[in-house]
């Protein structure tokens, strides 16, 4: 087949970042992260393990939250890439991001970049009538999206400083839950 | 991380192609193990061949059952109204592992080829047998807490760490391939993957360059379905043991090589035994290694209290 994408080097790609085409050129081995992070230089997506296990990197992919240390940005032309940055910004922040500046959401604020993405794709996936591993009964057509459900739901997203109470409470807030 | 080239595959005979006549080449999809065991230098292909945009994504009823495609996401096959009705157990199993940004990445296909999460063979200064065959086994009087009581040999005692795939051995799914040339397999998921024996770093059947394109289910059994997991944490952790019942099927995950369908248990249990019965004489033959022995009763009232929700669930 055509081996036109194939190289040793270095490859250019087109991503598309917050509504913007940017080109960019890089070895096949750079993850999403670190093309946003060290090439197109949006830092507000964090490095915490680059292994898959802390959230801190994650981001929206077609309106699907994924963690982007665990994905080459070579697989990521023709999507659309969501980070941080592209949500909200100083005075015309995302509701969850006003709901985390309104509960105190965070101490030293590494995790936040992606406790916010990860929550703006889970609370869609909850409109999508996603069940989850805190859901009683997988078949159910309705699940509220009780502070278990939100806690299992949100478990891809560690925190160190252990803001976790006021992690959900922004969510429940931002999300108009009770 | 080594180098390596990479190319988006147009077409599913292209892609084998790619990868049959090319020494180190693999398929990547969701990538979610295969990138973090690149970056540790345990996995280096020279060349990936990327399968995230060939047609294999649809969920179809087929023969009464489902067949699901090889990049149908973790996520959507969980959130899949049939699947959740159907064949509960299966969905349960799927949200009972990763985390939800991993569930939207990782594929069906992907989730049957992971790799072990023994410590050992994630540490690359220490022997390890599947990592680098005839190297020994450093969990055998190591660090094996999360390692297996069944089906392991003197090799290796490394476990399977899926979920998905404890739910698809309970529910005799069958996995379908495509090989270059066009030659299509399809295989009992209860065969695909093998036991370490003496070369544990062969893990399934798959021939090089061979391609999973679906994993079929049959209809349903009769009777309640169940999936119970035990872990160290409440959530987003491998299981220490699980168990996923359907009918009267019953298998096992976190304790061996391979998802372990209990068909002894299940033979005894058709012969009128009861399932304490049943369950000791699926264990009679375990083996703990020490810091694991406590599996084995584990996976007995775990296969007693799984069996009991599935019964429950039938009720209802």
């Amino acid at each position: 087949m055509a081996d036109k994408n194939a190289s040793a080097d270095h490859t250019r790609i087109e991503l598309e970042v917050n509504g913007h085409e940017q080109a960019l050129t890089v070895d096949p081995r750079t993850t999403l992260l670190d093309a946003l992070r060290e090439h197109l230089r949006l830092t507000g997506s964090k490095k915490g393990c680059d292994h898959g296990q802390c959230g801190a990197c994650t981001v929206l992919v077609n309106g699907m939250r994924i963690v982007s240390c665990l994905t080459f940005a070579v697989m990521h032309e023709g999507d659309e890439i969501t980070t941080i940055e592209g949500l909200g910004e100083p005075g015309q922040l995302h509701p969850l991001q006003a709901a985390f500046v309104a509960h105190d959401g965070f101490q030293c604020g590494y995790c936040t970049s992606g406790q916010i993405c990860s929550a703006v794709g889970m609370l869609d996936e909850h409109r999508k009538g996603w069940p989850s591993h805190a859901t009683p009964d997988v078949a159910a057509t309705a699940i509220a999206l009780s502070d278990a459900e939100i806690r299992e739901r949100m478990s891809g997203n560690l925190c160190r400083c252990a803001a976790y109470p006021n992690i959900l409470a922004a969510i429940k807030d931002a999300g108009g839950l009770p | 991380m080594k180098p390596f080239t990479y190319e988006r595959a147009a077409d599913t005979q292209a892609a084998i192609g790619a990868v049959t006549g090319r020494p180190n080449a693999k398929f990547i999809a969701g990538g979610t193990n295969l990138i973090d065991l690149m970056k540790l230098q345990i996995e280096t292909p020279a060349h990936l061949v990327d399968v995230n945009h060939l047609p294999l994504a649809k969920i179809e009823e087929a023969d009464g059952g489902l067949r699901i495609g090889a990049l149908v996401r973790n996520s959507s096959l969980a959130a899949d109204r049939r699947v959740r009705e159907r064949y509960p157990v299966l969905s349960e199993a799927l949200l009972a592992g990763a985390s939800g940004q991993l569930r939207n990445k990782a594929t069906t296909a992907g989730n049957l080829l992971q790799r072990t999460r023994c410590v050992y063979f994630y540490n690359r200064d220490m022997p390890c047998n599947k990592r680098e065959p005839g190297s020994g086994c450093s969990a055998l009087e190591g660090v094996n807490r999360m390692n297996a009581i069944l089906g392991g040999s003197a090799s290796c005692i490394a476990v399977h760490p899926s979920d998905m795939a404890v739910a698809m051995s309970v529910l005799d799914a069958r996995v379908e391939t495509l090989s270059a040339g066009g030659e299509a397999r399809s295989i009992p998921l209860a065969d695909f993957h093998v036991l370490p024996g003496e070369k544990p770093e062969e893990e399934t059947q798959l021939r090089p360059g061979e391609l999973i394109t679906a994993v079929t289910l049959p209809p349903p059994p009769k009777g309640g379905q169940a999936y119970r997991k035990v872990r160290d944490r409440a959530s987003y952790a491998f299981a220490l043991v699980s168990v996923a019942v359907a009918g009267d099927r019953i298998a096992l995950g976190g304790v061996a090589p391979k998802p372990w369908r209990a068909t002894r248990a299940e033979t005894a249990l058709q012969s009128g035994a009861s399932p304490v019965e049943a369950a000791e004489s699926e264990l009679a033959g375990a083996q703990g290694h020490g810091p694991n022995d406590f599996k084995i009763p584990l996976a007995r009232r775990m296969i007693l209290r799984t069996l009991a929700q599935s019964t429950e669930m039938a009720r209802a």
